[in-house]
């Protein structure tokens, strides 16, 4: 009988689980195998053919064509190395101008949809609907056709205040002008912000062992304004504006913001707003009745609730796809190709592979960065999640 | 002894709160905050809808055929219907619109049959929509076969491209992001790793470098004596972009399965394969429906990327229809035009994966 199994399960052994998953896998591998060395076989061909030369030897060979707007110093004969670090600045510039304009605009809209007053819900409710129903790249667009290029010429600005202009060739506002000794001021301030941390520290504390309440908002936030401000005025303000002035037919001095950024921001943080609106509104109606009703039964006031009660458990449930929002904004600011705004698709994956020819290294490049700012958002999203989990018996 | 033996009959509530006025006092005018809130809502309305309704409809113009007939303020539509047919159908052929218009038809059909609960063998329409409809749809609007006269893809455009994309996209994702989700589920280290590194790339990187990539590098990548058509090689992108983010969806269906049921499965002696096809998938896909067509809704406004490698989509033929000289200044219907398409379009979807959900929703959540 033994024999038997023994015999049966011998001569049929890929009846044996694993031993079939290993033969599959084996299988599974020689076809990956076989695939790719197969599209490396016709990709070096075609290079030949083409006369495309390979490696990345490009990076330090001499760029030879401008770009508008770059934070770092930059001019045509510059390599394309340097091209790569301007089209990731200008990105990053973006992303943190369109991740803090659209959680801003996000938040607000969220908590007005859940709001009492039946005209501020509705409203917010529409603005979700139409934003979030519209392709982003038409938002963008329609930012920078329909409503920027039909702004006045520099002459006609329209101005706030004479210091912050519009017009068809960007925003200028006032520029800060660091002057000798604004060391101190700036030492001041973050002098100011640390104390404040402390003092919210030891507040906590005392509320703790004491149960009494100090005012850690109001006072910290009047030592981060004051203490600089004082220190300013002591040290002959050395920190000055520059005003953007009109000369002949455009402006001169502070900074420009040009139309494309404008353009590029709008349409991103608007479109990204409905997306954290929502994701905010499920958060805090994620929160069970009883929580309130608790808290309430506590004596505690209706600000306090949200503050102490309800945002707390809420930002639990809406920080994990905030952070997945964040990354889809970073990844359509990529869109500015649309409109020229020199970032990392638009300098880079167009111009640079317009120029070198060199299609693979770079579009590898440029989707490296992505991937690495993927992953950076997925290992803070878990550590995040570890963090804040329900600690529970 | 005094004994009452009539209920003494309810009073109505306080005049406050009843009617339009207490309606209007608890939601508008609770507190002081809520009624400075009000007004300033008001204020933007009356701001915002009189001259934006009097541009779109009072001072529009709706008939004509060209610019000259644009007289008045407002709006001018005309441009609209002009362009009608190319908003539509791109370059296709006068003569051939038929065909794109029984694709449309057919469209409809199979997506009713396949959507909504109450038609009859869902499954076969599900069956025919990811084989016949898209074999079909091929030989109708493309031809060479069966005597229809051929269409080269280039002259394709307009909402018909948008769609053929979105659905080419849809049919081949489907099937492909079941493999994937269930190999990155799967014991086997070799699978589970190659599909887990293959949907983290595709998903982690923005569609417009794959469209690059796909526009680029795929031509370097096939022997060279073969010839992809634009078309094509943004259908290849776009379906593998959009097949990793179904088996995400996918992925969070699985594993919302109880362990019971794959437990089942295997008491009952089937095969990997017979315990997926007819215990867990039928029931993962059913709740999956509202994120994959929350991922539709994606794909179809992200198809709109395909202006940017030089394919004529509803977004293209606008920008085209803005530059265009003869039509100076329309720029404001063009957006408004093509964004209500696209929000239609949208809008629906999303409203159908919200009741779906809802349906779903057995109401075990606190």
């Amino acid at each position: 009988m033994s024999q038997n199994i023994n015999k049966a399960s011998s001569s049929r052994f890929w009846y044996d689980p694993k031993v079939r998953s290993i033969l599959f896998q084996l299988l599974f591998i020689g076809l990956l195998v076989f695939f790719i060395s197969n599209i490396i076989t016709n990709t070096t061909n075609n290079l030949e053919q083409r006369g495309i030369t390979t490696g990345f030897d490009f990076l330090s060979q001499e760029a030879g064509f401008g770009i508008i707007q770059s934070l770092v110093e930059y001019d045509e004969t510059h390599t394309f190395g340097k091209t790569f670090i301007v089209g990731l600045l200008n990105t990053a510039l973006v992303a943190v101008l369109g991740v803090a304009l659209s959680t801003v605009v996000g938040f607000l809209v969220g908590i007005g949809r859940l709001s009492s007053n039946w005209l501020v819900a509705r409203l917010s409710t529409v603005y979700i609907e139409i934003f979030r129903n519209i392709p982003v790249l038409l938002q963008i667009l329609f930012w920078y056709i329909a409503v920027l290029q039909v702004l006045p010429s520099p002459r006609q600005s329209i101005t706030l205040g004479e210091s912050i202009f519009l017009n068809l060739r960007g925003l200028y506002i006032p520029a800060p002008v660091f002057g000798e000794g604004s060391g101190i001021v700036l030492g001041a301030f973050v002098a100011a912000c640390m104390a404040a941390f402390v003092l919210s520290h030891w507040a906590k504390q005392r509320q703790v062992k004491t149960g009494e309440v100090f005012p850690v908002f109001r006072v910290g936030l009047g030592l981060i304004v004051a203490l600089p401000i004082v220190v300013w005025v002591v040290a002959g303000q050395p920190i000055s504006l520059e005003m953007p002035v009109l000369k002949g037919f455009n402006f001169r001095g502070g900074i420009t913001v040009m139309p494309e950024l404008i353009a590029l921001l709008l349409g991103l943080a608007f479109y990204t707003a409905a997306y954290i609106a929502e994701n905010v509104r499920a958060g805090i109606e994620a929160i069970s009745k009883g929580q309130r009703e608790a808290a309430g039964a506590l004596g505690l006031s209706e600000g306090r609730i949200m503050s102490l009660v309800i945002i707390p458990q809420a930002m639990r449930v809406v920080i994990p796809p905030l952070a997945t929002n964040y990354m889809n904004l970073i990844k359509n600011s990529s869109l500015a190709t649309a409109i020229g705004y020199p970032e990392l698709v638009n300098v880079f994956m167009g111009t640079t592979l317009n120029q070198t020819g060199q299609a693979i290294e770079i579009i590898a490049m440029t989707m490296a960065v992505y991937l690495t700012m993927n992953l950076m958002v997925s290992l803070f999203m878990n550590w995040f999640n570890t963090r804040m989990a329900l600690v529970e018996r | 002894m005094i004994v009452n033996d009539k209920n003494i009959p309810s009073r109505p509530a306080p005049a406050s709160t009843r009617g339009i006025a207490g309606w209007l006092r608890e939601n508008l005018f609770s507190t002081p905050g809520n009624s400075v809130l009000t007004f300033m809502g008001l204020a933007f309305l009356v701001w915002a809808i009189p001259p934006i309704f009097q541009w779109a409809v009072l001072q529009a113009d709706f008939i004509g055929v060209n610019k000259e007939a644009c007289t008045s303020e407002g709006a001018c539509w005309v441009f609209v219907s002009a362009r009608f047919q190319q908003f539509m159908y791109g370059f296709y052929p006068d003569t051939e619109l038929w065909r794109v218009n029984i694709f449309f038809a057919q469209m409809t059909a199979v997506l009713v049959w396949v959507l909504w609960d109450k038609m009859p063998r869902r499954t076969w329409g599900g069956v025919w929509f990811l084989t016949g409809f898209p074999l079909t749809s091929f030989i109708l609007l493309h031809g060479g076969f069966l005597g229809l006269e051929t269409v080269e893809t280039h002259k394709w455009g307009g909402l018909m491209l948008t769609l053929v994309l979105s659905l080419v996209g849809m049919v081949i994702a489907l099937p492909i992001g079941i493999l994937l989700a269930l190999g990155r589920r799967s014991d086997m280290p070799a699978v589970s790793s190659f599909c887990t590194v293959f949907i983290e790339i595709w998903r982690g990187v923005p569609l417009i470098t794959i469209l690059f990539m796909a526009s680029v590098m795929l031509p370097l990548f096939i022997p060279g004596d073969i010839e992809l058509d634009k078309l094509a090689r943004a259908m290849i992108g776009i379906s593998l972009f959009e097949a990793a983010l179904i088996a995400e969806v996918i992925r969070g269906g699985l594993q919302a399965m109880p362990k019971g049921q794959y437990e089942a499965a295997d008491a009952m002696g089937l095969s990997y394969w017979q315990g997926m096809r007819l215990i867990i998938m039928p029931q993962v896909l059913k709740i999956s429906i509202p994120g994959i067509v929350n991922t539709f809704v994606q794909l179809f406004k992200d198809t709109s990327l395909v202006l940017i490698i030089g394919l004529f989509d509803l977004l293209a033929v606008m920008q085209a229809g803005i530059t265009d000289v003869n039509w100076p200044n329309i720029s404001i219907e063009a957006f408004v035009f093509t964004g209500f398409v696209f929000w239609a379009f949208c809008f629906g979807m999303s409203r159908y994966s919200v009741a779906l959900e809802r349906k779903l929703d057995t109401g075990h959540k606190s």
